[in-house]
């Protein structure tokens, strides 16, 4: 038993993010009369809810960093309106498009990154600066008006299916990627075990590992199953997995993701450890660029159309799930899992509210206090568990006038950096 | 004798695990400029929080008499009421604000909460001219030079009709004719029968200015001597401020340096932001593999500034100077390329400095040295683990495991984990700044033990050290600082306290 409590102690923040996840779904299914969970819902649930994931899983990296980008929704209509006038005007083919897309974001990324790490201008009024710029250019390339529609090709990356291999009732493909990937899932955990018992390092107990184990491959499966009875997996869907799993691994176990880890957790520490602190934040707003774009490509392409108001909100939607998910205003904390679970919690919220016919001025409000309950719950467990964070107060508040009250006596100065 | 103006009595101060003060009495006379001198952690700085309410009445031991009566400070305010003003070190003026604005801030010459700008500018006026600044009032803090804005401090205590002015090292930041113009107001102020408290460590200056002159050492009074009887040299304060016991004991250890591993040579150093500052001059050092050097000097010297500027020029503006390490030319423009050269620097400052508060230990461990334990930029978790672990058990550092998040550990564990991270990158040349303040005594010999096992495998270590014992009991050789410049060279047999800290104090002294 102890064992679990060490595992519940290690990682209660990711716990309490899937438990409050379940019981938000488990509320709204009870809510809902059931139409929660319906197949055609929660195929719906992960198109709707797909650019802003994928925004939230950039907005991640860029808040753990210690800074905030306010421009992705720009981006979002930018990089869409630049598409549909390549696709439509220009007539270029789709495979054309989608990479100088992605280009196109990332140099805008490079852009907002060189203001903020070179020039040190802080990212608040960068990225402000870039939501007015692109707003401001997408009507310029649009002309105000809607450009569509688009072509088939594209619009899969937003409303298509993965097709099947064989004509069946069900999805095959979809059941056999689930029977897949929840073996390859269970495969890697115990790889980790194996090697970590090969160092002499200590694991979980066996009963332990082959219950999580059971437990991932029940979800997975069972998650499969739901798909395949509707039209099995969207082709964002897809995306989305794959950005899942290659922007966890770089966070989790590259150099590049320890040092974004470093430099929002101590900046100056991070110099001083030969991390080149300030390539680290450019690179950072790079991806968010590039990110943003390939939402802007699928929002774009769920509508089958570029608008000039395309994106507007995106911005705060992706940054109140990285906060959700378990982000710090300080920089330095958070996980790419976290975001997902964020941005989630967001959308089902979204979703099961207006499934019970809840008002979108009412559903404002309660996405807003919902916001703030799970950062004030944050910082109270913060509080609570363990000793305070000494000497360092980066939550910015009231830290300027304290006197120095009980600190050791004579400090020498710190060399100013 | 002039009557007293001011009495402190036997006073204590305590914080969690350090004494700072011990039994500190201190007797100022009307209408006098009163130095005192200490080492740096001798309790100057926590006598005069004690005395102006920083620490309010109740939080220390023993009395303060003002004019002959008891004072019971609860706060800056009750001391200010009392005629009692202090100044930092880090001036606090608001850059933004005007001069007239910053003097009376908090004090506003207001009515009803409107400011009366007339009256406030017309007395600003006056104030200026009575510290010597001949600036407009209007003129923002952010445009004055250093010196200006140490007199726009001492304007804002007069506004507050100080009779006692309390001033922290305030010519440490200061070049030299405005230290000599901040000098000559003391003592005109004097005349105008203000009492002045000057904290400094520039023996120079003391002889020049003071009537009276106190010593502490280990929060302890040691003496008093009076200018006037001719008592007062530089011989006599510094036999007071060091004769600290040896009461740490430093592990024994056969010395064995080998040929010169690491050079320095004309380093010179601006800074970072104030122009026509020269923060390290022309200090060259050497070290051998093999060896720990020490490098001594008092607050403000430049030592931590010299090795950090060495450390890939981390701090302040490199103007010029040149590194040779095993005798070759290296070039190093950054902290990776020290890094890959083989320094390592443990800052004095681990909070800000060293450590990731909320990272685990092992992720502190690797961070210099990811390399060691990744593949084309992808970590291997379990051998980082394993590796994080083993330097975890190396350096004792007490904690369950290397996942427990670095800023729970203690003082002396934190810097073990910081020794650690640096031990990992396996450098050729460490320099340790201040490894052991702030630490208990246990975890202080366990550091000094790792310190004299690095010497052993043959690497170089440069300790930078306030503690004079400790660098007597622990190094080869001894450098001291003094203004920016290598002040002198001194070999561990003739190295003792009173030959260092004439060095440390003195401007410019042949070596030896």
């Amino acid at each position: 038993m102890s064992a679990v409590r060490d595992l519940l102690r290690g990682n209660a923040r990711q716990y309490g993010m899937v438990m409050a996840l379940l019981a938000i779904v488990v509320l709204f299914e009870i809510l809902t009369g059931g139409l929660l969970l319906r197949p055609l819902n929660i195929t719906n649930l992960i198109m709707q809810n797909s650019y802003v994931l994928i925004l939230a899983i950039g907005m991640m990296l860029v808040i753990i960093t210690g800074h905030i980008d306010l421009s992705v929704g720009s981006i979002v209509a930018f990089v869409g309106a630049l598409s549909a006038v390549m696709l439509t005007s220009w007539g270029l083919p789709v495979w054309a498009v989608v990479p100088a897309a992605l280009l196109a974001g990332a140099l805008i990324g490079a852009w907002q990154g060189f203001w903020v790490a070179y020039v040190r201008i802080p990212s608040f009024i960068v990225t402000l600066a870039g939501m007015l710029i692109f707003r401001g250019a997408t009507m310029v390339v649009l002309g105000g008006e809607s450009v569509g529609p688009l072509p088939d090709s594209l619009r899969a990356l937003g409303s298509g299916y993965v097709p099947d291999v064989v004509d069946a009732e069900v999805h095959v493909l979809t059941l056999l990627l689930g029977a897949l990937s929840s073996a390859a899932l269970v495969w890697s955990q115990w790889r980790g075990r194996v090697r970590s018992a090969g160092h002499g390092l200590p694991v979980s107990s066996r009963g332990l590992f082959w219950a999580r184990a059971a437990a991932t491959a029940v979800v997975v499966n069972a998650f499969a199953c739901v798909l395949a009875v509707h039209n099995g997996i969207p082709v964002v869907g897809v995306l989305l997995v794959a950005l899942i799993v290659v922007f966890s691994f770089v966070m989790n176990t590259t150099v590049a993701g320890r040092h974004v880890y470093a430099v929002g957790g101590n900046e100056k520490a991070a110099m001083l450890s030969g991390v080149k602190t300030r390539q680290t934040t450019f690179w950072v707003f790079v991806t968010m660029g590039a990110l943003s774009a390939l939402a802007g490509l699928v929002f774009m392409a769920r509508l089958n159309a570029a608008t000039p108001r395309a994106g507007t909100m995106f911005e705060l939607d992706a940054i109140a799930a990285a906060f959700i998910g378990g982000a710090s205003a300080a920089g330095g904390v958070g996980t790419v899992i976290g975001a997902v679970v964020g941005a989630l919690v967001m959308g089902v919220m979204n979703n099961g509210m207006s499934l019970i016919g809840l008002g979108v001025d009412w559903q404002q409000g309660i996405k807003g206090l919902v916001l703030l309950a799970a950062v004030a719950f944050d910082i109270y467990n913060k509080n609570r568990v363990g000793p305070r964070r000494g000497g360092r107060d980066r939550s910015g508040a009231g830290g300027g006038g304290r006197l120095p009250a009980e600190e050791p006596p004579e400090r020498a100065p710190t060399a100013a950096m | 004798m002039r009557d007293t103006i001011l009495e402190m009595r036997a006073i204590g101060k305590e914080f969690p695990g350090v004494k700072a003060l011990e039994d500190v009495s201190l007797r100022v006379g009307r209408g006098e400029v009163h130095a005192l001198m200490g080492e740096n952690g001798a309790g100057k700085s926590t006598l005069m929080k004690v005395l102006s309410g920083v620490y309010p009445h109740g939080s220390y031991s023993g009395e303060i008499l003002v004019d002959g009566a008891p004072a019971a400070f609860r706060g800056v305010r009750d001391s200010e009421a009392a005629g009692i003003a202090i100044i930092h070190q880090e001036l606090a003026l608001v850059p933004q604000l005007s001069i007239a604005e910053n003097i009376f801030l908090g004090n506003e010459r207001a009515r009803r909460g409107v400011v009366d700008w007339g009256r406030t500018f017309g007395q600003a006026r006056g104030l200026l001219e009575r510290v010597g600044l001949d600036q407009d009032p209007s003129v923002p803090v952010s445009d004055l030079g250093v010196g200006q804005q140490q007199l726009v401090e001492i304007a804002k205590a007069l506004s507050k009709d100080v009779r006692l002015l309390i001033l922290d090292e305030p010519t440490s930041a200061l070049n030299e004719t405005d230290s000599a113009n901040l000098l000559d107001l003391l003592r005109e102020l004097r005349g105008q029968g203000i009492t002045a408290i000057l904290i400094s460590h520039k023996l120079g200056e003391i002889t020049r200015v003071a009537d009276t002159v106190t010593v502490l050492r280990d929060g302890r009074t040691i003496e008093t001597l009076d200018t006037a009887s001719g008592e007062v040299t530089e011989d006599r304060i510094i036999r007071g401020m060091v004769g600290r016991d040896m009461d740490h004991r430093y592990p024994e250890r056969e010395s064995r340096p080998g040929r010169v591993l690491f050079e320095v040579v004309d380093w010179t150093v601006d800074h970072p932001s104030q122009l026509d500052r020269r923060v390290v001059d022309g200090a060259s050092l050497s070290v051998r593999g093999g060896e720990i050097v020490g490098l001594a000097g008092l607050m403000g010297a430049g030592r931590t500034e010299f090795a950090m500027s060495v450390f890939g020029r981390s701090y302040g503006r490199y103007v010029s100077g040149s590194l040779r390490k095993g005798g070759r030319p290296v070039r190093i423009r950054d902290v990776s390329e020290a890094i890959a050269h083989g320094i390592a620097y443990v800052p004095e400052d681990r909070k800000e400095l060293g450590l990731l508060l909320d990272d685990d230990i092992l992720r502190n461990i690797t961070l210099a040295g990811l390399d060691r334990v990744s593949r084309n930029g992808v970590i291997d978790p379990a051998r980082e683990a394993v590796r994080a672990d083993d330097a975890r058990r190396r350096m004792r550092v007490k904690s369950r495991d290397v996942f427990q998040a670095a800023g729970q550990l203690s003082g002396g564990n934190q810097q073990k984990v910081v020794l650690g991270k640096w031990m990992f990158t396996e450098p050729d040349l460490l320099i340790l700044d201040e490894p052991t303040r702030g630490i208990d005594v246990g975890a202080k010999y366990e550091i000094y033990l790792i310190i004299q096992s690095l010497a052993r495998q043959g690497k170089g270590v440069l300790l930078i050290s306030s503690e004079l014992p400790e660098l007597i009991g622990m190094c080869d050789r001894v450098y001291t600082m003094n203004d920016g410049r290598i002040t002198g060279e001194v070999p561990r047999d003739r190295a003792d306290q009173e030959t260092l800290m004439r060095l440390m104090t003195t401007a410019r002294a042949g070596a030896r």
